[in-house]
């Protein structure tokens, strides 16, 4: 078995009285795709957001390693050049930019000036963003932008990529499309991906890790947790 | 297939060329020393223009960096007694002093609003200091800095080398357009180097900007050391046109009639802002020969229609109408042609 590439040793965040995420330990190992599912609420994008550095020092207790380094209290950025690349909750992309600039941000800093116009142009083949390279963001559907801001994670050419809800407000046809691309990108990098849409998960066939009040309730493949009884009592209920 | 642009545009070096030629000969028929104080001006929006308009760093407090560049000078140039390093250090210590104050906020991740309301203290700060500096005991070498009376009579602009040369008058305004057009030239290389896309990059998107790995804090700390050495020079080159340097170097109304200028420019553009200093300083100055209105008054009206009616300013409006109307142009020429064609058909099956 390969090492590790995430760990978390008894990861805790709490905000005043609420334990956001309560002393998880998670190992995530080379060119896996695990995907993060829970209700509302389970602490699965807190989780997100504490091993990349984004959740205060003060809040949070245990250690975060990558690639064996312990980088528990590290800025965000320091995380980030590790070659880690995020995709937010909430489409965090440059509106007031056209794709094209949006992308050479992201891949100026890992290829340099030179490079970068080469890695842009990659990336709008892989994507297919030919039609939208020259309009800007802020114009673009939810679902365009979506695409952006993974075309700006992959700019950055990281070997460990973090999805959040990267298939919310999808239609069927983009998230199937969306569903591709993932593991194309998992052919190369390590991924972890938060989701809700049970359809998106099961699609993307990988190993599950359930939360559930900031814990860890159940890790497994797709196939036996969204099967498992404790999974459907605290999250799916029937839509299983 | 390239980035593009980021919105910065190109330089109409026609229209600048005109520009130089129109502002050379000004001499010729106008006298020089309101167009040297506009020009002062100008360069002092550019420094603001630059921060906020591309970096989007709003400071309250921009009038420390004009003022410490023109108290530095007039010490300087009171120990030294020529002007060619009092006019470096003009530069190099707003420069410092923004590049510390900057560095405290943001790498101590201060929010916008403190982020303002201290750059609005550092500045009422050094003009209450500057105001209680009067008596012998407040002097730095052979400068007494004098309290609310500030420090007169100090060496002003000469040619490099020789003091005894002094720069003034004709000579003076050419320096000063000099200066601006330095400055001017190398605020568009930042913006078109790969500091300037990064700058517009944390502008948009600072999360996003970190979450690349970017040191957003760094950035942000060096253009505001950048702007703080622009306004530094405006201050240094105002202190030399006044030949006197008080404490309203630091006032209220100083930083906000540079905020004015900025806002009724418009953010996102140079060229705007200073335009915008050099009209409606002008329109400060008429106002001055009169007592009916207060200036003040005037410009604030100006202000709330500006902002009321074209939030966006006077530049990127203007470009925004000049598109429209060349688009509107185009459509006008395509529907003529489909109409030409139209009839020639017409013509053609009778």
């Amino acid at each position: 078995m390969s090492e590790p590439v995430v760990e978390t040793q008894d990861l805790a965040v709490q905000f005043g009285g609420v334990h956001a995420v309560d002393h998880v330990n998670f190992i995530l190992r080379e060119r896996e795709l695990r995907c993060l599912i829970g209700p509302n609420g389970a602490g699965k994008s807190t989780f997100f957001k504490s091993i990349t550095g984004q959740i205060r020092a003060a809040n949070s207790s245990g250690r975060v390693f990558i690639r064996g380094q312990d980088v528990t209290g590290w800025a965000t950025r320091h995380i980030m050049r590790l070659g880690i690349g995020v995709k937010t909750q909430v489409p965090s992309v440059m509106n007031g930019l056209t794709v094209l600039e949006n992308l050479w941000l992201s891949a100026r800093r890992t290829a340099g000036h030179d490079g970068a116009d080469a890695a842009v142009e990659e990336v709008v083949a892989e994507l297919e963003l030919n039609g939208i390279a020259r309009r800007l963001v802020g114009e673009l559907a939810h679902g365009q932008r979506q695409l952006v801001e993974i075309g700006t994670v992959l700019a950055n050419k990281p070997w460990l990529v973090l999805l959040d809800e990267p298939a919310a407000g999808l239609t069927n046809a983009e998230t199937d499309r969306l569903v591709a691309i993932i593991k194309r990108i998992n052919q190369t990098a390590t991924l972890i991906v938060v989701d809700h849409d049970m359809h998106f998960v099961r699609t993307l066939d990988s190993w599950i890790t359930v939360f559930h009040q900031g814990a860890i309730l159940v890790e497994g493949h797709a196939d036996k947790v969204l099967t498992d009884p404790s999974v459907r009592e605290v999250y799916l209920g029937n839509r299983a | 297939m390239t980035s593009s642009g980021f919105g910065i545009g190109r330089i109409r070096w026609n229209w600048l060329g005109a520009l130089a030629v129109l502002i050379a000969a000004l001499p010729l028929v106008y006298e020089t020393s309101t167009p040297t104080l506009l020009a002062i001006w100008a360069l002092f929006a550019l420094s603001l223009a630059l921060m906020w308009g591309y970096a989007g760093i709003l400071s309250f407090g921009h009038a420390a960096y004009f003022g410490l560049g023109a108290y530095t000078y007039a010490i300087a140039s009171f120990n030294i007694g020529e002007s060619t390093v009092p006019l470096l250090l003009a530069l190099v210590v707003p420069a410092i002093v923004a590049a510390i104050i900057g560095a405290l906020m943001f790498y101590g991740r201060i929010s916008d609003v403190y982020l303002g309301v201290m750059t609005l203290v550092v500045t009422l700060i050094l003009n209450r200091f500057m105001n209680a500096t009067a008596g012998d005991a407040y002097r730095i070498g052979n400068a007494r800095l004098g309290g609310f009376n500030g420090i007169p009579a100090f060496p002003t602009l000469n040619v490099p080398g020789d003091p005894n040369w002094a720069i003034y008058g004709t000579a003076y305004y050419y320096v000063v357009i000099v200066c601006l057009l330095a400055a001017y030239l190398i605020a568009r290389w930042i913006l078109s180097s790969a500091f300037g896309r990064t700058l517009i990059g944390i502008r948009e998107n600072e999360q996003r900007m970190e979450l690349l790995g970017y040191d957003v804090a760094g950035y942000k700390t060096a253009i505001f050391s950048v702007s703080g050495a622009m306004a530094g020079l405006a201050g240094s080159l105002f202190a030399n046109w006044a030949e006197i340097v008080t404490p309203s170097v630091f006032s209220l109304g100083q930083t906000a009639e540079v905020l004015i200028w900025v806002i009724v420019g418009g953010l996102g553009t140079l060229i705007g802002p200073m335009i915008a200093a050099v009209a409606l300083g002008s329109l400060k100055l008429g106002l001055g020969h009169q007592t009916t209105i207060d200036n003040s008054l005037v410009l604030g009206a100006i202000l709330i229609l500006v902002v009321l009616l074209i939030p966006r300013g006077f530049a990127p409006s203007f470009a925004a109408w000049r598109r429209l109307f060349a688009q509107a142009q185009v459509h006008r020429r395509q529907a003529r042609s489909t109409r030409r064609r139209r009839l020639a058909l017409q013509d053609a099956k009778q």
